[in-house]
C-alpha cells in the first residue's frame, strides 16, 4: 500500500530532529519502557545509597525477632517492614544491599562480555576466512553447552564465589555478542560507505573501529540490555545453587537458597528476594524492548 | 447496469498525526468487456481505492461510499463471508510485485488450485486439469512440471503469469490489475500486457488497469481516470484524453512522456503546478 | 538436500572434537592433584600415587591421554563415577528419560500455548488483548524460575495441598521401567491411580520449566507474524477470497513458523539449563540434579562425562532442528 503515509514522511520542513531527541521520541512512546526506566532508576538509586536508605545493617542479627512476618501480616512490626529471616536479619535491608550486588554483577558481566565479544566478532567479521571459521567453531562449542551448566562447571573449576561466577557468566554470554557483531560487520562491510572509506585510504583499524563499528551499535545495545538482565538471573541461579556469592552476602539468589528450608513456615523469606529479582529483571527487559523499538529502524512504525 | 459502480468513495487512515485521507470522493463505473485505466503518481490513492472497493484494507482504514455495487449487489451491505464468495471468483486482482505476491512456502500449483478448491466444487483431478489448462492459456511451458515449483524457482514474468492464471481460474467478470508490469523487465512488460489484453478479449471481462505509465494507458484502455492526491482530476475516453486533455495536470502528465521531451530535459510536474491549480479543474 | 545435510554434519565434527577437548581439559584444570581428584582417595603414599598415576594413564603425554579419551568416547566409554564406580553412561541412560519426559512435556506446553498466544497477539495487535498477552510473556521471560518453582510449591503444595512436593511418583506404586517415561510406564502397568499420581508429580515441574520457553515462543511468534502479515502474499491470499482463518492459519503461519522453529530449537539449551534448577527444586531424579549433585560431591569424572553427553544431546537436537528448518523453508530445500 504505497499510498499509506508514514509519520516520517509527514514531518516535512524544519530541521530534522537530533539523534537523541528522535531516540527519546520513539522510546517514550513505549509506555512499558518508560515504566521500566522509572523502576530501574529507583533500584539504581536504592543500590547507590543503600547505607542511607536501608533501615538496618544487612548483617545485623536480632536474636529476639527470628522469622518475624512482614508488617501487613499479624505479628509484623513497622521496624521490619518485610519481616526478618531465620537469624533475625531485616529482609528489606538485605534486599536493598542485594540490589548493589545484582546491578554490579550485571554491569561487570555486560562490560566483560561486550568488550571481548565485540572485539572477537569484529575480527571474525572483518577478516573472514580461516580466522573467522576458527572463532565461530569455538563459539559453537561454547554454545553447545547449556549456559547455566557451563557456568556451574566453570565455577567448580575456579572455586565458588561472586567474582568467579561473574567470569563464568561473562564467558557463556560472550558468544552472543561475537555472533551479533560478526553478522553486523559482514553486512556493513560490503556497503558503499565502507568501500568509499577504504578507497580513500583508511587503515584497517580505522575501518574496523571508526567506520564499521558505530554502525553496528544498535543491535549490540539491545543485546547488552538483554545480557544485563540475563546476567542477574544467572548469577542469582548460581547463588541459589550455592555456587555464586557465599552466605552471609545479601545476594538475592543466595538469600533464596538460605530461605529454602523455611518455605513451608515463613513464605516471606522466600517470596521477597525472588520478587526483587523479578522486578529488576522485568524493568531491564522492559527498557530493552523500548530500546529495540527506538533503535531498530526496521521495527519503527507509526 | 455497470459491472462495478463506485460513487464518492472516501478512505481515511488513522495516523499518529491525525486522520489521513488517502482517497477523497472517487467515483467510477466499469462495464462488462470494458478496459478502464486509473492513472496517477504514487501516493495518488489508485491502489487504495481498488483495495477499498474489494474490502481488502486493514481495519484501521475507514471506508465510506455513497454507492459501491458489483453486478448490482451492494458490496457495503454484504456480510464478510458473502463478499469473500465474490472476491477471488467474480472479481480477481493481480499486483505489482509478482514474486512477493506468491507465497514462498507453497508450490504455485497449490496456490492456483486453492482458488478452485474454495470457489468451485471441482474434485482433485479436475482442479489439476483446470490448473494445467490455465497455465497453458497464460503461456507457461511444461505446465505439469511447473505446478510443482515454488515461486523462488521462477522468474518475475513467470510469476506474473501464475498470478494471472490464478486470477482467471474462476472466469472472473472483473479483473483489477494493480501496476501489473511495473516491476518487470521492459521486454517482459510488453508480453504481459499483450497477454492481459488477449485474455480480456477472450473472457470478455471488465478490466481495471492501475498504472502510472501513460504508454500502458494508450495501449490498453477504453476510458481513463486521472487521479492526484486521492482525488479525481479528469475522466475521459482514451482518445479525447490524449488529443484534448482538459485538466492542466493531465496536460503536464502527457508532456512528461519521454517522446514529448523538448531538448534534453523532461519537464516535471510539481515544479510547474501547485495543488490549487491542479484541483481547480477537479471533478466533483 | 543431501549437500545441506552433509554440510551440517561437517560442522558438527569439529564442534564435537572441541567439546571433547573442553571436557577432557576440565578435569586437568581443576585446582589440586588430578590423581587424587580422579581416584577420590584423600591420603596416599608416594608409591600408591605413582601406581595410580600409571593406572589412570596420567603419566603419559597429554596428547596421548586425549586420544585415549577420544577413543573411549567413540566406544561408549565416558568414564566411571569416583564415588559409585558405576559407568557414567549407565547412570546417564538411567536418568535421562526423567529429564526427557519433563523437557518434552514442557516444550509441548510451551509450543501449544505459545504459538496461539503469539498469533492472537499479532492479529489483535495494539489491543488490550495483545498488550496483556505480551505483558504476561515478558514477566515469564524475566522469571527467576527457581523462585517461581518455590512459589508454586508454597501455594499449590503447601497452601492448597493439591500437588506433591518432590519426586516423580508416589512411593505406593512400583512397576518396571519400560520406556523410562512415568506417564507411559504407569499406564502400561495398569495400576489404578498410578497414572494420576505420576501426572500430579509432573505438573508443577512442567509449568516451571515451560515458563521461559513459552514466553520466548509467544514473543517470537508475534513478531514473526507481524512481519509476515504485512507481506504481499497475505494480501494475495485475501484477494483470493479465503477465510481469515485460512489466510492467517495457513498462508501467514506457515511462513512465520520458519523463524519460530529456529527459536524452538534454541530452547533445548534453555530447557536443559532450566532442568538443572527445576530438578533441584523438585528433587526430580534427572540429569540436571545428577550434575549438580556430582559437582557438590566433587565427582568430577561424572561431571566430565555428563558435560560430554549433554553437549552431544544438544548437538543432535540442533542438527534435527536444522534439518526441520530446511524442510519447512523451501528456499533452503531447493
Amino acid at each position: 500500500m504505497s499510498a499509506v503515509p508514514t509519520t516520517t514522511e509527514v514531518k516535512t520542513g524544519g530541521k530534522p530532529p537530533s539523534g537523541l531527541s528522535e531516540f527519546w521520541f520513539y522510546f517514550s512512546r513505549n509506555k512499558g519502557a518508560v515504566i521500566g526506566l522509572v523502576f530501574f532508576v529507583i533500584i539504581l538509586f536504592v543500590a547507590v545509597f543503600a547505607p542511607f536508605v536501608a533501615p538496618h545493617a544487612p548483617s545485623s542479627q536480632n536474636r529476639e525477632l527470628l522469622l518475624l512476618p512482614p508488617v501487613f501480616q499479624e505479628g509484623g512490626m513497622w521496624g521490619h517492614i518485610l519481616g526478618t529471616d531465620a537469624v533475625g536479619r531485616d529482609i528489606l535491608s538485605r534486599l536493598i544491599y542485594g540490589a548493589r550486588f545484582s546491578l554490579f554483577i550485571g554491569l561487570v558481566v555486560v562490560t566483560l562480555s561486550v568488550v571481548s565479544g565485540v572485539l572477537i566478532g569484529l575480527i571474525a567479521g572483518y577478516f573472514r576466512g580461516k580466522v573467522d571459521t576458527f572463532i565461530m567453531r569455538i563459539m559453537d562449542i561454547i554454545l553447545a553447552f547449556p549456559s547455566l551448566l557451563l557456568a556451574l562447571v566453570l565455577v567448580a573449576v575456579l572455586g565458588p564465589g561472586l567474582l568467579n561466577a561473574m567470569i563464568a557468566i561473562s564467558l557463556v554470554n560472550q558468544p552472543h555478542f561475537v555472533r551479533l557483531t560478526r553478522a553486523a560487520v559482514m553486512t556493513e562491510k560490503t556497503k558503499d560507505y565502507v568501500v568509499g572509506s577504504q578507497v580513500a585510504g583508511a587503515g584497517t583499524l580505522r575501518l574496523m573501529f571508526l567506520t564499521i563499528l558505530p554502525n553496528c551499535l544498535a543491535p549490540l545495545i539491545v543485546q547488552a540490555t538483554l545480557a544485563f538482565s540475563a546476567a542477574i538471573l544467572d548469577a542469582a541461579a548460581l547463588g541459589f545453587l550455592g555456587m555464586g556469592a557465599q552466605p552471609p552476602t545479601p545476594e538475592w539468589g543466595t538469600m533464596l537458597a538460605e530461605a529454602r528450608e523455611f518455605i513451608q513456615r515463613a513464605w516471606w523469606v522466600v517470596t521477597f528476594p525472588g520478587l526483587a529479582i523479578l522486578i529488576t529483571v522485568l524493568a531491564i527487559n522492559l527498557m530493552g524492548d523500548g530500546l529495540r523499538d527506538a533503535l531498530d529502524p526496521k521495527l519503527k512504525r507509526s | 447496469m455497470p459491472l462495478l459502480e463506485v460513487k464518492n468513495l472516501t478512505v481515511e487512515f488513522q495516523t499518529a498525526s491525525g486522520p489521513f485521507r488517502a482517497v477523497d470522493g472517487v467515483s467510477l463505473k466499469v462495464d462488462e468487456g470494458e478496459v478502464l485505466a486509473i492513472v496517477g503518481e504514487s501516493g495518488s490513492g489508485k491502489s487504495v481505492s481498488m483495495l477499498a472497493a474489494m474490502g481488502l484494507l486493514p481495519w484501521t482504514a475507514k471506508v465510506t461510499a455513497d454507492v459501491l455495487t458489483f453486478n448490482g449487489r451492494d458490496m457495503q451491505a454484504m456480510s464478510d463471508s458473502d463478499r469473500r464468495k465474490i472476491i477471488g471468483k467474480d472479481i480477481a486482482m493481480i499486483f505489482q510485485e509478482p514474486i512477493a505476491s506468491l507465497n514462498p512456502c507453497f508450490t504455485v500449483g497449490f496456490q492456483i488450485e486453492e482458488v478452485l478448491r474454495v470457489h468451485t466444487d471441482l474434485g482433485r483431478k479436475a482442479r489439476r486439469d483446470r490448473a494445467i489448462e490455465l497455465f497453458q492459456s497464460v503461456g507457461i511451458p511444461t505446465p505439469e512440471e511447473r505446478l510443482g515449483h515454488f515461486p523462488h524457482q521462477m522468474s518475475g514474468g513467470q510469476c506474473q503469469r501464475v498470478m494471472i492464471a490464478t486470477a482467471l481460474a474462476c472466469n472472473p467478470k472483473l479483473l483489477i490489475a494493480d501496476e501489473p508490469t511495473t516491476a518487470l523487465d521492459v521486454t517482459i512488460q510488453k508480453q504481459i500486457l499483450d497477454l492481459l489484453m488477449k485474455l480480456q478479449a477472450e473472457y470478455g471481462m471488465g478490466l481495471i488497469i492501475i498504472t502510472h505509465d501513460m504508454g500502458v494507458v494508450a495501449e490498453t484502455a477504453d476510458r481513463v481516470i486521472v487521479q492526484y492526491k486521492g482525488r479525481q482530476i479528469e475522466s475521459a475516453d482514451v482518445l479525447s484524453l490524449f488529443e484534448n486533455p482538459k485538466s492542466v495536470y493531465t496536460k503536464a502528465l502527457l508532456s512528461a512522456l519521454p517522446e514529448n521531451a523538448v531538448g534534453g530535459r523532461l519537464p516535471t510536474i510539481t515544479e510547474k503546478l501547485t495543488d490549487a491549480e491542479i484541483f481547480a479543474g477537479a471533478l466533483r | 538436500m543431501f549437500r545441506f545435510i552433509f554440510g551440517r554434519l561437517a560442522v558438527l565434527i569439529p564442534t564435537f572434537l572441541g567439546v571433547s577437548l573442553i571436557a577432557f581439559s576440565f578435569i586437568r584444570l581443576l585446582p589440586g592433584d588430578p590423581v587424587m581428584l580422579m581416584s577420590g582417595e584423600r591420603v596416599m603414599s608416594p608409591e600408591r600415587h605413582t601406581e595410580l598415576m600409571h593406572q589412570l594413564g596420567l603419566d603419559r603425554p597429554m596428547y596421548i591421554q586425549y586420544f585415549d579419551y577420544l577413543g573411549g568416547l567413540l566406544t561408549g566409554d565416558f568414564g566411571s563415577s569416583i564415588v559409585t564406580k558405576r559407568p557414567v553412561l549407565d547412570d546417564f541412560v538411567n536418568l535421562f528419560p526423567a529429564t526427557l519426559e519433563l523437557s518434552l512435556c514442557a516444550i509441548i506446553v510451551a509450543i501449544a500455548l505459545g504459538i496461539p498466544a503469539g498469533v492472537l497477539a499479532a492479529v489483535k495487535r495494539g489491543t488490550w488483548l495483545d498488550q496483556s498477552l505480551m505483558g504476561v510473556a515478558l514477566v515469564g521471560y524475566s522469571m527467576p524460575i527457581f523462585w517461581w518453582g518455590l512459589l508454586l510449591i508454597i501455594f499449590f503444595s503447601g497452601y492448597l495441598g493439591w500437588t506433591p512436593v518432590s519426586g516423580r511418583i508416589s512411593l505406593m506404586y512400583f512397576f518396571p521401567q519400560v520406556t523410562g517415561f512415568m506417564l507411559i510406564d504407569s499406564l502400561i502397568s495398569g495400576q489404578a491411580g498410578a497414572f494420576k499420581s505420576a501426572l500430579s508429580y509432573l505438573i508443577l515441574p512442567t509449568v516451571v520449566l515451560a515458563t521461559i520457553p513459552l514466553a520466548v515462543i509467544a514473543r517470537q511468534t508475534r513478531s514473526a507474524m507481524l512481519e509476515v502479515l504485512g507481506e504481499d502474499y497475505v494480501r494475495t491470499a485475501r484477494a483470493k477470497g479465503l477465510s481469515p482463518f485460512r489466510v492467517i492459519g495457513v498462508h501467514a503461519l506457515r511462513n512465520a513458523m520458519i523463524p519460530v522453529i529456529t527459536t524452538i530449537g534454541l530452547q533445548v539449551g534453555v530447557l536443559l539449563a532450566g532442568a538443572i534448577l527445576t530438578e533441584t527444586i523438585f528433587s526430580w531424579p534427572g540429569i540436571g540434579k545428577w550434575m549438580v549433585d556430582s559437582v557438590f560431591k566433587r565427582d568430577y569424572a561424572v561431571v566430565q562425562g555428563g558435560l560430554m553427553l549433554i553437549a552431544a544431546v544438544i548437538m543432535i537436537v540442533n542438527l534435527v532442528v536444522d534439518l526441520l528448518y530446511g524442510w519447512v523453508n523451501p528456499r533452503i530445500r531447493h
